[in-house]
């Protein structure tokens, strides 16, 4: 099939008003390529811009999806260090969950991310993508994607703020920040899409932001030592997958502190399984496997839907 | 090429079912190239479900179709790289310019990348939206946007455009003016198009229409033909007690009339040379009357028995429309 044609000129007149309108129209032909990976790529890389231009327009909700780790840090870091300097070993209290509010940041901003499917629905647009002649898991794939770029972009704002919290910067700790908030950014908004794709509404879907984000950050461990909890916390502790990122987080932040070992032994434990401690390594790929599971389960799912 | 290749659209026996409910009963039409094809029909009467399944949207229960030469079933994606959509629900992405929701869709539809802004140039111009490109499209009215979505359809150059009730929801004149650009679309690029209506008026834009009504096709052919083919003037007269007059009318004149709108209507071949007879000799008094050469409304009545509004005011295509809604098909969704 050609791509072009000879390029032709006619007139066009507005035919509500019936004025004369004597505009010279190149007619351009184009045609469609069968599916091809380029296609595909080309699908995935639209998707992903889609997602970065609405974020950057959007400048409302780079400040308010802020406002959460600030609270958290610099509010209940900072007031609640009175009560619990006697544990921390002299360590600020702030030091000690800023790991957590690393993941936080990433967190919340990729469910947001996710939830962009549901308002898609909502106002149509996502129909506009269901019908375009390419696999939906490149659609899926490009929004993954897309999201966990912008919730790695939130997160490098609350890296900069490692100074105001007496951690030292150094490459291996930037490196190493980026690396897990790229895989929690990317595990989140898989997750997200694999919830939204089911959801309607936007209502069913900040409720369960509500019933599951939430719980799953507060028994992750971002605000306590995951030690000597009661049982039952131990083991929600255990299973929940946040708590798979912020232990590595907390480790790697650690490792760039110059405190004593008591505190370095009371404030980060790891996740221990019945006394064994998890590699860094096996807990980012803990991550890593959840995300990529998500993220098919999410395909399959956005393919049967008609 | 193939033979199907020479007509746009051919349909033969389509049936959608939703569980027990059948949406579309069974409907066979061909649409020729170049033609623009009209779907007539109150709602819940199986045109979006039908234009779904040409669209690839949704499956077939049973039936065969072919759109621009692919099958519907078999070569999905053939069909969709050719043809065009414009949903009755609009489908612009609010935060971005008219602009870039062209390139957005160009991108997805694999547009060579030089070609792409002179073709969002010429389909730009050709809805006289060139002008307005860098706007956001949620500063812009319904028509516009209507327009916009227009132009979006044509982007890739398809060969078969669907336009599902392209007009629902607008005054009057953007109506016209919309129908006014897709007529000369249709001339400019030579395409098909594929359209459904539930207004009468517009039905006349098109060079066949189908009238549709409770998942089967009642009648097919151009708007002259089919009003030609009714031969009786339309007399209505309000009365304060219609089932009497209904009772004179067959009595009387052995005319079988029936209530459409709260009033009492009929058909007669010479209409002014009968109401006078009627006045004379009637039993039930008549406080007005009116007669009307033929429309497609009439047609439509014809052939179904009820007006358009009344048929959509029938609950049971509401409980139709919101049975398919549940069932995730068709309906406004």
């Amino acid at each position: 099939m050609s791509t072009v044609e000879e390029p032709t000129t006619l007139s066009t007149g507005a035919p509500s008003t019936g004025s004369p309108r004597e505009e010279a129209i190149e007619v351009v032909r184009v045609s469609v390529p069968r599916r091809s990976a380029r296609s595909e790529y080309r699908a995935v890389k639209i998707v992903w811009r889609r997602e970065i231009i609405r974020f950057v327009n959007d400048r409302m909700r780079i400040i308010t999806s802020l406002v959460q780790p600030f609270l958290f840090l610099f509010v209940l870091g900072g007031g609640l260090q009175q009560l619990s300097s006697a544990g921390t070993h002299g360590v600020d209290l702030k030091t000690f969950i800023y790991p957590g509010i690393l993941c936080m940041t990433v967190m919340f901003t990729a469910m947001f991310s996710a939830a962009s499917i549901v308002w898609d629905r909502e106002f149509g647009f996502l129909r506009e993508m269901m019908v375009a002649p390419v696999r939906r898991s490149s659609i899926v794939v490009g929004k993954a994607l897309g999201g966990a770029t912008v919730a790695t972009f939130q997160g490098l704002i609350v890296l900069s703020l490692a100074w105001a919290v007496h951690v030292p910067y150094s490459l291996g700790l930037v490196l190493g920040v980026i690396g897990i908030q790229v895989l929690l950014a990317f595990a989140i908004t898989s997750f997200g899409i694999m919830v939204a794709i089911r959801i309607k509404q936007m209502q069913s879907f900040m409720g369960v932001m509500q019933m599951v984000v939430m719980p799953m950050y507060f028994i992750s461990g971002a605000l306590f030592p995951a030690r000597g909890l009661p049982t039952w916390l131990t083991v929600l502790n255990r299973v929940d997958p946040l708590a798979y990122a912020v232990d590595p987080m907390r480790r790697l932040v650690f490792s760039h502190l110059q405190i004593s070992p008591a505190a370095r032994h009371a404030l980060d434990p790891g996740l221990a399984w019945w006394g064994w401690r998890m590699p860094a390594i096996l807990e980012v790929a803990v991550i890593a496997v959840l995300g990529v599971g998500m993220l098919a389960i999410a395909v399959i799912e956005f393919a049967a839907t008609e | 090429m193939s033979a199907t290749a020479t007509r746009a659209i051919q349909v033969e026996d389509l049936v959608k079912r939703y569980g027990e409910f059948e949406a579309v009963k069974g409907v066979s039409f061909s649409v020729g190239q170049g033609e623009v094809f009209g779907f007539l029909g109150p709602n819940g009467a199986g045109k979006s479900t039908t234009i779904n399944m040409l669209c690839t949207l949704t499956r077939p229960s049973a039936g065969h179709a072919t759109v621009a030469g692919h099958d519907i079933v078999r070569e999905r994606d053939d069909v969709r790289r050719h043809i065009g959509l414009v949903f009755q629900d609009p489908t612009l992405d609010g935060y971005l310019t008219a602009l870039a929701n062209l390139k957005l869709h160009a991108e997805l539809y694999g547009v060579e990348s030089r070609l792409v802004l002179p073709r969002a140039k010429q389909v730009l111009q050709m809805v006289g939206l060139w002008d307005r490109r860098d706007g956001t499209v949620s500063t812009f009215s319904g028509g516009m946007r209507r327009r916009l979505e227009i132009a979006r359809g044509l982007m890739h150059s398809p060969r078969v455009l669907f336009l599902d009730e392209p007009t629902i929801g607008l005054d009057p004149q953007t109506r016209r003016s919309i129908w006014g650009y897709i007529r000369q679309l249709q001339q400019q690029e030579q395409i098909t198009i594929f359209m459904t209506t539930h207004y009468m008026d517009e039905a006349e834009w098109c060079d066949r229409i189908a009238i549709m009504d409770a998942g089967r096709i009642v009648a097919l052919d151009s708007p002259e033909t089919l009003k030609a083919g009714v031969g009786t003037d339309r007399v209505t007269i309000q009365t304060d007690d219609n089932a009497a007059a209904i009772r004179a009318l067959a009595d009387e004149f052995g005319i079988e009339a029936s209530i459409a709108e709260g009033h009492v209507s009929f058909g007669v071949p010479e209409g002014e040379t009968f109401v006078p007879r009627l006045f004379r000799g009637f039993s039930v008094p008549i406080t007005g009357v009116s007669v009307s050469r033929p429309t497609l409304d009439d047609v439509f009545m014809s052939y179904t028995g009820s007006t358009i509004r009344d048929a959509e005011e029938d609950p049971s295509t509401a409980k139709n429309r919101a049975m398919m809604r549940m069932m995730g098909g068709g309906g406004r969704r």
